[in-house]
């Protein structure tokens, strides 16, 4: 377990002041000139070092994506965009660190703005956190101030601005090429890669897209050195990670833990345990709501990190963590997902602009036990018709959360449309005839 | 992605003296010729000077502040599902029954709201003073259920408190934001810090 010294967000609580003074007496915004100075390479080298992968969920190498921008200067800006849309179901960290550790996020815009260098920088927050933004906001107001961003930047002979752009309500913003079609002033739809981002971003500029955790954790990794980042956890899965348990535990909170952590004895520690016991444990969907649910068997044994849940056919995603007793209708929780995603789908890509819709139906009639056991297969071909075949990973993220039901919890399923067949001997419905 | 149909009033909109200030500041945050960029925040703070919600006129004096064809401005519009389309009440209330709500009890909190406020999810009290919607997630969940009122969330709710906010709300109050259960501020566990507590 993590003690507090090697904690990065100190202030997560917001129990001491989130103002530049408090900030700065937490270490935020100490000699950034001199890491400013240490250069581009010097950043990313570190950055490798420390083995950090992105918080936003997909998990890629913070410093390998920042050694995707050109290296040589032309004359397209580079920009560095920060990913607040945080909308994943379940997942509510990064807006601990809007309106707790402004400072940390605004200075690490700073150092990976140099890291892959950009002068400007965007941060994306979701429409919704209005008082997140404004949180925000003051603590750039506060920055421009003091000196530290803007012109000659902390006097380091560097020049940055830094921005707040307000979403307004889509979940597919916080997809990477989405988030630049909205932040462009489009319909928030992603675009076909290749071209990526650090060829081809925003205004067709070399643009990095973060999320709002990776960039807060830079200033405290380059001061304290890739190497001490990494000694944290486990090899590919190295460093601290603000986890954010939901659902039934008997304290939910947000708390800042060793990656590779075993599951049941983060949430006996952190969270006063499963309501009930661990034995009441029905299911967790550890990754926010795009990931696939685990069952109680599983969870004895699985560590919190990408490989540890990967082992258990699930991932690490965003780190938030939904715990589910026995007393969980899984099939309605589930659906509810899928109503979700066919709420969010863009509309882009038939196969999920139709095919949300198909699984959300399905689902409700197989919640309500109005369906024929078949059509529990028939589900899962859809969701595999689904999966990869789309622009982006909403398709997967709408597919796989129903896989992981059908694969885990099947006999529940059928339990149900069973018990309503005998309640009355209904005809099969078949939905694709 | 919104379902609502696009207002067709004939007001006329223009933006106050001080938002017209604010938008010029908004559009200096894009770089020149990238003006576009600046559709959503300006649609935002017209709805926020217009009662919280977007006519049509509005779209238009926001397409020709940004160089947009009008067009363009109704495609944002209707893909965000935070522009509301028509008038919603002065009290915009907002239950979100995503999966973390769901198993701590968003069933009970928009059932309150639907009996004490007398309406259905997408209605408006007759007094204009409510309107009431069931949301996505609103990204609060390790404090769920909650629901959001205006810019505030309301959070760690029950039936009991869920009444107690909309009662104040309904007396003009704006009771305090966050927690609701009395047992914390934020988002650390409700039993006591388990870490940042001084133990190393």
């Amino acid at each position: 377990m993590l003690h507090d010294r090697d904690r990065i967000f100190t202030n997560i609580y917001a129990i001491h002041d989130v103002g530049l003074k408090g900030a700065q007496s937490r270490g935020d915004w100490d000699k950034t000139a001199d890491l400013v100075k240490k250069g581009r390479e010097w950043i990313v080298e570190e950055m490798k070092a420390s083995g950090l992968r992105g918080r936003g969920g997909a998990g890629f190498g913070t410093g390998m994506k920042w050694s995707f921008m050109p290296k040589e200067a032309s004359d397209r800006p580079h920009y560095l965009v920060i990913n607040a849309d945080e909308g994943e179901p379940g997942t509510c960290k990064d807006r601990e660190i809007l309106r707790a550790e402004p400072h940390k996020l605004v200075e690490g815009a700073l150092l990976a703005s140099v890291g892959i260098g950009a002068h400007v920088c965007y941060i994306y927050v979701r429409g919704e956190f209005y008082r997140e933004a404004e949180a925000l906001q003051r603590a750039i107001d506060e920055a421009y101030a003091a000196g530290l961003v803007g012109k000659n930047a902390c006097k380091s002979g560097y020049d940055f601005d830094i921005y707040v752009h307000l979403g307004a309500g889509a979940y597919i913003c916080g997809e990477e090429s989405a988030l630049i079609e909205s932040l462009e002033g489009k319909k928030g739809q992603p675009r076909l890669k290749p071209p990526f981002p650090a060829n081809c971003g925003l205004y067709g500029c070399p643009t990095t897209v973060n999320n709002v955790e990776s960039i807060a954790v830079v200033p405290e990794i380059l001061r304290r050195g890739g190497a001490w980042f990494a000694g944290i956890g486990r090899e590919n899965n190295t460093g601290t990670k603000l986890f954010c348990v939901s659902g039934h535990v008997e304290n939910p909170c947000t708390f800042e833990e060793a990656m590779g952590v075993p599951m049941k004895e983060m949430l006996e520690k952190h969270c006063g345990g499963v309501t009930g016991g661990w034995n009441n444990l029905k299911g967790v969907i550890p990754g926010g709501s795009s990931v696939p649910v685990m069952t109680k068997g599983m969870c004895d044994s699985a560590l919190m990190d990408y490989d540890g849940l990967k082992e258990h056919g699930s991932g690490l995603g965003t780190a938030a963590v939904i715990v589910m007793d026995q007393s969980t209708d899984i099939i309605r929780a589930i659906t509810r997902l899928s109503a979700f995603y066919k709420h969010e789908s863009c509309g882009q890509c038939t196969p999920c602009r139709e095919g949300t819709g198909w699984m959300w139906r399905m689902m409700e009639r197989i919640g309500e036990g109005n369906a024929h056991i078949d059509e529990i297969d028939l589900l899962e071909d859809v969701t595999r018709r689904i999966e990869g075949h789309t622009i982006c990973a909403l398709g997967d993220a709408a597919a796989w959360p129903i896989q992981g039901l059908i694969r885990h919890f099947r006999s529940e399923m059928e339990a149900r449309i069973l018990e309503k067949a005998g309640t009355q001997a209904a005809e099969p419905v078949h939905a694709a005839e | 992605m919104s379902e609502t149909p696009m207002s067709e009033t004939g007001d006329t909109f223009a933006f106050t003296a001080e938002n017209l200030e604010a938008a010029k500041a908004i559009v200096a945050k894009y770089p020149e010729g990238r003006e576009a960029s600046a559709t959503m925040p300006l649609l935002t703070l017209a709805q926020r000077q217009n009662d919280n919600w977007l006519p049509r006129v509005a779209m238009d004096v926001v397409a020709e502040m940004v160089g947009l064809a009008p067009i363009r401005v109704y495609e944002v519009a209707t893909f965000y599902t935070m522009y509301n389309l028509k008038p919603v009440g002065k009290n915009f209330v907002q239950v979100c029954t995503n999966i973390s709500c769901l198993l701590k009890g968003s069933d009970d909190v928009f059932k309150v709201c639907k009996k004490k406020l007398g309406i259905e999810n997408g209605e408006t009290t007759p007094d204009g003073q409510f309107t009431l919607l069931e949301v996505e997630c609103l990204g609060a969940c390790v404090n769920a259920p909650m629901m959001q009122i205006g810019d505030d969330y309301y959070e760690d709710l029950d039936a009991t408190t869920t009444e107690k906010v909309l009662d104040a709300y309904a007396r003009g109050e704006t009771p305090t934001s966050g927690s609701q259960a009395g047992k914390r501020v934020g988002c650390q566990p409700a039993g006591g810090l388990t870490t940042l507590n001084g133990e190393g």
